[in-house]
């Protein structure tokens, strides 16, 4: 409304960052952000599920999800967020809001607990929202193969699986510009198949 | 009922007191909008209490989505959606919305040229 003419196209997009407790997750996004993570939390109350009709907040117990998430100025009017939250099925409130519009997502994984991702990539394909498999290699340990891995997963050859070093800014910058070429391939893709 | 963590969460058991108990916001608002301080809110002039002075201070440089703002006030998301959308329906603030890039988003061709531009800053990183 008031805002000057020339920040009048600025916009914003976001990245998400999943995958299971104590992966790495805060630790990428913090690789790369020009900004020490910061941390966010929404609430729910236990009541909120159908009884939704009342504007007051019900006294009841409440449950609060964390999200870490950091932040990549592209340019002066368009600027990227990453945001890292844990992958548990239960916190689908906090789901539906993170992945509405995002570009797509990573999973970052640790293969000594690659079924703590089994849910997350279920959602994410089910929402159609691209994404990439990044297995964070402890120690620089590169313990399976790739191969191995997505089987293990059963995701789709065309699913990108990488190693990365969550700790490090060049290895995580590269999963990140892995993950919009992908997403750009898959418009293409899909261009081509409609004309 | 805490989850994912061990800590107390002392201050946030009366959160929504800020907002006088409302829930909803008269805007949705997404978690990664951003938000700027307009010229009616940088005048003071306007301004009805303490979390409205915060953000238009926070807003008033460089611009701030919502999820900033929230973690810088210390707030859950919810609050500061609802604290925001009031500021920015009274001209204090406003919210630039993010652009979306899910498949069937309005204009596709918009988004391929925002992933370029993302794709493009990413690599001179």
């Amino acid at each position: 409304m008031n805002s000057p003419a020339d920040t009048s196209r600025v916009t914003s997009a976001k990245i998400v960052i999943a995958g299971g407790f104590g992966v790495g997750k805060t630790t990428l996004v913090g690789s790369v952000s020009e900004i020490t993570p910061l941390t966010t939390e929404a609430i729910m109350t236990s009541a909120s599920e159908g009884v939704d009709d009342n504007n007051l907040v019900p006294d009841k117990a409440t449950t609060t999800v964390a999200m870490d998430f950091g932040r990549i100025t592209i340019d002066q009017d368009l600027i990227l967020y990453l945001f890292g939250t844990p992958g548990q099925t239960r916190f689908w409130f906090m789901w539906d809001e993170l992945v509405r519009g995002a570009i797509g997502a990573i999973v970052l994984v640790d293969t000594r607990r690659l079924a703590d991702c089994f849910s997350v990539i279920d959602f994410f394909e089910h929402r159609k929202l691209p994404y990439l498999v990044a297995v964070n290699c402890f120690d620089g340990k590169q313990l399976h193969e790739i191969n191995d891995i997505r089987d293990a997963l059963q995701i789709s050859h065309d699913v990108p699986v990488m190693y990365t070093d969550a700790r490090n800014r060049e290895s995580t910058k590269q999963v990140l510009i892995k993950l919009v070429e992908y997403v750009l391939s898959m418009r293409r893709t899909r261009t081509v198949g409609v004309h | 009922m805490v989850l994912g963590g061990d800590e107390p969460t002392g201050s946030l058991v009366r959160p929504y007191a800020v907002t006088r108990g409302r829930t909803r916001p008269q805007l949705e608002i997404a978690l990664e909008a951003l938000v700027e301080t307009t010229a009616r809110g940088r005048s003071g002039q306007f301004l009805g209490g303490r979390e409205q002075k915060v953000i238009v201070d926070l807003c008033g440089g460089r611009l701030q989505s919502l999820a900033e703002i929230a973690a810088r006030m210390e707030v859950p998301l919810g609050v500061a959606r609802v604290l925001v959308a009031d500021m920015a329906a009274d001209g204090l603030l406003a919210v630039h919305e993010p652009t979306g890039f899910d498949a069937d988003g309005a204009d596709e061709s918009v988004g391929t040229e925002l992933l370029e531009r993302v794709l493009s800053g990413l690599r001179r990183l």
